[in-house]
């Protein structure tokens, strides 16, 4: 039995247009599922279609095995943490932690418990008798989780946590949150438009755009085989350089303006048909050794110095391409460089419908390794 | 500002002043003074003369007015706090349909005067058998769209999420209703109670029409009754009496002033 169950979810608010269509997914207990897409496309939506706040045009949820369609939100034994906390400001952390547990007749023994236990976990113990207002944004943050650990329900919906938090607080509470979920083995459904949330977070995603599944996986998966072009250019940072490619007798032209040449072996890698989408991930764009074979010449239009590594922006007819070099390269705009690509790293899709028809076959220095 | 305009704009201020607060001086000052005096056009009472006082509670129940006014003001206040709370909270969580029709119906409503009312508001009372009670004096003014209309802009500062959380919490709407949005907007609460109590407080023309007799007859009727309109109007006595029946009201928003100026501004500077 999977813990929640979507068959054919669509969701529509005016009977025309479909905010979420046809959605089908299974949650497993005690796994953090990750909801990602750009904004608009229709995941928090999803979420709250999961939670009860909305209601389901066409389809069947399963809660627990149990059919959950019409469920009164109160009856599904989730929680929920949103964007902006959700606290109430004329209430103590305290209060704000322990709301709910009333109407659900906890004992108050039972209550202190458990407020005991949470504020300690999510060090909030000295904050109990303050106000919302007098905390920072963190902290709020942390009541929102603390509030959600203490209802103890099976499951936790997630609608962007951590978006209204500095990056580098955000950094610390990505892994907060995955800790505890792993301790109190939650089953957490996570709502975010961040990739990198998405990929460290999650031990199954989903990407949603314009309201339809893109695609389901693993991490890795999403990674190493994108479905289609839109998820090859939304997960990766920096995003994934997407151009058209044509064969010719002397190799792949991209972007009309970059000729990559072939050897024997890539020649008879490459898919059917002789016009596609390319997609090549910026760490596959590597310097070329000086006296080396089959590079490519290229300009450079700016650099962005990382320290430990360093991008080179250059231009493929139309479309600006990024490679990642490790090391500090000091380069000069217009300069030009050579670079050397494999159509073995790259990503061919359909040129008009954007699937995927070959991931890039081997992923240099990038094949999941187990330490 | 130029230092030296800051002497003149001053003493603009201070005239202003005076002429505003001119009858209220006036009034003190003619409710200790002998009525010969104030015929004979001397306003300044040489001594404190309570026999004005004295006269006005011998003349009129005056007292029982005040209590009548008390009761009427405070149930009244009461009321219309509640259904104004519980209209705005329908008009800002509870969707349905219309809800922008219904809501545009009400504020339109505010652009009737009072006055137009009245005849119907009357024919009704009268047809209930409600004439002389505290019931017909509390009832046409139950619903305050002034008072929706504050509640509900303050309410839609509360964020819907907050809504939501107490939903998949489990909190019922009343739950939801007491426990989060009632303390949040308390202060507006405070404000409105203070205005509501004044106005009824110093209602005149409504307290006039509904009541004849004086079991039920509030201050400002009474106030009304020191006046003789047969002889000459003891001065004095009226200055007393309106004195004495301006002094809670003047209480009430003394203590209430910093609550007021809070609820007027609260939503403005979040």
């Amino acid at each position: 039995m999977h813990k929640i169950e979507i068959r054919d979810l669509t969701k529509s608010y005016d009977g025309k247009t479909n905010i979420l269509e046809e959605i089908s997914l299974d949650v497993e207990e005690g796994e953090f599922y990750v909801l990602v897409g750009p904004s608009g496309c229709g995941k928090s939506t999803l979420l709250r279609v999961i939670a009860g706040l909305e209601k389901i045009t066409s389809g069947t949820l399963m809660i627990d095995g149990k059919i959950a369609n019409n469920m009164p939100p109160k009856d599904r034994n989730l929680s929920m943490v949103f964007q902006n906390y959700a606290l109430y400001p004329h209430m103590t952390v305290k209060d704000n932690i322990l709301f709910g547990l009333d109407v659900k007749k906890v004992p108050k023994a039972e209550q202190k418990r458990r407020l005991d236990e949470a504020a300690e976990m999510l060090g909030l113990t000295q904050y109990l008798k303050r106000k919302p207002r007098e905390l920072s944004g963190g902290q709020r943050q942390r009541v929102a989780l603390a509030r959600s650990v203490c209802s103890q329900s099976p499951i936790c919906l997630m609608d962007e946590p951590l978006s209204n938090l500095d990056a580098k607080l955000r950094g610390q509470m990505r892994n907060e949150i995955r800790r505890l979920q792993k301790k109190l083995g939650l089953t957490v459904i996570y709502v975010t438009h961040d990739q990198v949330e998405a990929m460290t977070m999650g031990d199954h995603i989903m990407v949603l755009h314009g309201g339809k599944i893109q695609q389901m996986g693993t991490p890795l998966e999403l990674y190493n085989q994108p479905a289609n072009t839109f998820v090859a250019g939304f997960i990766g940072s920096p995003q994934m350089n997407l151009t058209q490619a044509t064969l010719t007798e002397k190799g792949l032209l991209l972007g009309g303006d970059l000729l990559v040449p072939l050897n024997e072996e890539e020649r008879a890698n490459l898919p059917e048909g002789n016009q596609w989408q390319i997609g090549v991930r910026a760490e596959q764009i590597e310097p070329a050794a000086p006296g080396q074979q089959d590079t490519c010449l290229v300009y450079a239009t700016s650099t962005e110095m990382m320290g430990n590594e360093t991008q080179v922006l250059f231009h493929v007819g139309d479309t600006l391409f990024t490679a990642r070099w490790t090391g500090q390269y000091i380069i000069d705009p217009g300069q030009h460089l050579h670079v050397s690509l494999s159509a073995d790293d790259f990503h061919f899709f359909d040129k008009d419908k954007g699937t995927l028809i070959r991931p890039a076959l081997h992923i240099k220095g990038f094949t999941a390794q187990i330490a | 500002m130029k230092k030296a305009a800051i002497p003149v704009t001053y003493a603009i201020l201070i005239l202003a002043a005076l002429v505003m607060c001119f009858p209220v001086l006036f009034s003190i000052a003619l409710s200790f003074s002998d009525l010969n005096d104030i015929l004979a056009g001397d306003y300044i009472p040489d001594s404190l003369n309570l026999t004005n006082y004295i006269n006005a509670f011998s003349t009129q129940p005056l007292l029982h007015y005040m209590l009548n006014s008390a009761i009427v003001g405070v149930l009244s206040t009461a009321l219309e706090i509640i259904f104004a709370l519980l209209a705005a909270y329908a008009i800002v969580f509870i969707p349905f349909r219309a809800k922008k029709v219904v809501f545009l119906i009400m504020m339109a409503t505010m652009m009737i005067p009072g006055e137009v009312l009245v005849i119907t508001n009357f024919q009704t009372i009268r047809s209930w058998d409600m004439l002389n009670t505290y019931q017909g004096l509390i009832l046409p003014g139950l619903a305050s769209t002034f008072g929706i209309f504050l509640f509900r802009q303050n309410m839609m500062q509360i964020p819907l999420e907050l809504k939501e959380a107490s939903t998949v919490a489990g909190v019922s709407e009343f739950g939801f209703f007491w426990k989060i949005v009632a303390p949040m907007v308390v202060n507006t609460v405070v404000t409105l109670a203070i205005y509501f109590f004044l106005v009824s407080w110093n209602s005149y023309m409504w307290p006039l029409l509904s009541t004849t007799e004086d079991t039920v007859r509030t201050v400002q009727i009474g106030l009304r009754q020191l006046k003789n309109t047969e002889a000459v109007s003891d001065y004095g006595m009226m200055a007393a009496g309106a004195m004495v029946t301006s002094l809670p009201t003047l209480l009430l928003i003394f203590f209430g002033q910093k609550r007021l100026q809070e609820g007027m501004t609260k939503g403005a500077i979040k």
